[in-house]
């Protein structure tokens, strides 16, 4: 396997474990973000409750999430050792720069989102996955998911630092998205347009119906 | 003469790789709108000699625009403000009179400093010595219609050679990346018949010559395709990346 870990070693290979950690973690945002939909049927979190009931205890789902976990943290761990190491490819920094004509912000930018969603994550992973795999098993587990999001989501600096978290996750995606596709090789004049598109699509989309979650539940809407 | 322009300079000195350098002010009048930036910069280069000063060091040779070796980062952009030319085809009607133009090396770890604006760039070199080319046996030429070669893949393939290995990219990048140069040398021999039998082990040199190089390593922000003076496409990069993968799980070498 030596010309494996040689490849995974080199510059593209390195970035290959970004691309492919990356999409694999948008396939999650999918599913996550279909489940926690189901909120919007307005019943009370019946459906939901029913979703994320299956969500725990479906032996398939439960070993894709020590994947994911394992995804998660290869791409951050990657994504920090990668910034520090192209850091380092300029040991001395221009005076001036002109990098808004020639970039995006947010294409420079991954690092910073990036950390700015792992913050984030911490403390998303506290209020929910905590809650629901480990106190409620040690408590008794008498809260549903849905009625901890309830408690969860009353307080207001908790919805704006989800709503601002989204933005980030929007930011992140609109460059990651495309990135990854281009970082595999795949860049076609046929596709690489269809590709950017669903991207765009996909960056606003995914953030705007995550967000929408706990500021409905703030507002009463969803009861 | 009427017209003509005012510009001060703030252009990058070091003596040598191991001075720390710092920048220093010139004012320079009478500037033609017509000049190039580095006619500009003969001008100044003569007063600072005529004043018994040194004059500023700098790459140039053809000042045609398709030797790849003046190299100045004006402004926060390599090549100046002006898309699709190089600095010596840049002129002077791009500033404004009274203008303060910001003039440094390229910055990278890869391409140390020599002396003044001018970096040493012969890691382009060792990189192209390690596979960009091809190997024939000498003797007559071929026919030129010998091999057929499809009009689309022989446009790829000349636009890809269209690089002159200046290093724009790798000044442009946030990682100093040399991925756009790099993968322009590999699509120009991996889209023609010619290229074939090296393609892999070529992939696979070039790569990893760059990498000991210290050069970053790219993530997509198309800094480089925006500040290439011969618009290289960020489609070459794929096309490394493609074959890169492609010869690390074919390859017959153990």
């Amino acid at each position: 396997m030596s010309w494996f870990s040689k490849m995974l070693g080199s510059s593209i290979g390195q970035k290959l474990i970004m691309g492919v950690t990356g999409l694999f973690l948008i396939s999650f945002l999918v599913v996550h973000c279909g489940i926690n939909a189901l909120i919007f049927m307005n019943d009370g979190g019946q459906t939901f409750n029913k979703g994320a009931e299956f969500m725990g205890t479906n032996w398939l789902i439960r070993t894709m999430e020590i994947v994911l976990f394992a995804g998660l943290l290869l791409h951050i761990i990657k994504g920090y050792s990668l910034t520090r190491q192209n850091l380092n490819k300029r040991p001395v920094e221009y005076a001036v720069s002109a990098a808004n004509k020639n970039s995006k912000w947010y294409s420079r930018s991954m690092g910073l989102l990036g950390t700015l969603l792992l913050i984030f994550l911490i403390i998303h992973l506290k209020h929910f996955w905590i809650t629901s795999r480990f106190t409620d098993q040690i408590t008794g587990g008498h809260i549903t998911l849905y009625e901890e999001m309830k408690i969860i989501f009353s307080e207001l600096w908790v919805v704006v630092l989800y709503m601002l978290s989204m933005i980030s996750l929007g930011y992140h995606l609109l460059h990651g998205f495309q990135s990854a596709f281009q970082t595999l090789g795949l860049n076609h004049k046929r596709y690489t347009p269809l590709i950017k598109n669903t991207g765009v699509i996909f960056s606003i989309l995914f953030p705007l119906l995550f967000a929408l979650m706990p500021l409905v539940m703030y507002l009463g809407i969803i009861k | 003469m009427s017209g003509n322009m005012n510009i001060t300079l703030k252009v990058w000195r070091q003596k040598n790789k191991d001075d720390r350098g710092r920048f220093e002010t010139y004012p320079v009048q009478g500037v033609s709108p017509d000049m190039s930036f580095l006619e500009m910069f003969d001008v100044l280069n003569e007063r600072l000699i005529n004043e018994g000063k040194e004059p500023v060091a700098f790459d140039h040779d053809c000042r045609e625009g398709i030797c790849g070796m003046c190299s100045m980062y004006i402004n926060g952009r390599p090549h100046g403000p002006l898309q699709g030319v190089t600095t010596c085809q840049l002129h002077m009607r791009s500033f404004k009179t009274n203008d303060t133009i910001v003039v440094e090396p390229w910055r990278a770890k890869a391409f140390p400093v020599i002396k003044d604006l001018a970096v040493d760039r012969s890691s382009f070199d060792r990189i192209m010595s390690a596979g960009g080319f091809i190997s024939v046996n000498t003797g007559n030429a071929q026919d030129a219609n010998a091999t057929p070669i499809g009009k689309e893949d022989a446009d790829t393939a000349f636009a890809a050679a269209m690089c002159i290995g200046c290093g724009a990219c790798v000044a442009a990048c946030k990682n100093a990346s040399a991925m756009l140069f790099v993968s322009a040398k590999i699509s120009q021999f991996a889209l023609l018949p010619q290229g074939q039998p090296e393609r892999k082990s070529r992939v696979s040199k070039m790569v990893a010559q760059m990498d000991a190089e210290g050069f970053g390593s790219c993530t997509n922000t198309g800094a480089c395709e925006a500040e290439c003076p011969k618009g290289i496409s960020l489609s070459n990069i794929a096309r490394m990346n493609r074959d890169y993968i492609n010869a690390q799980f074919t390859s017959q070498q153990m």
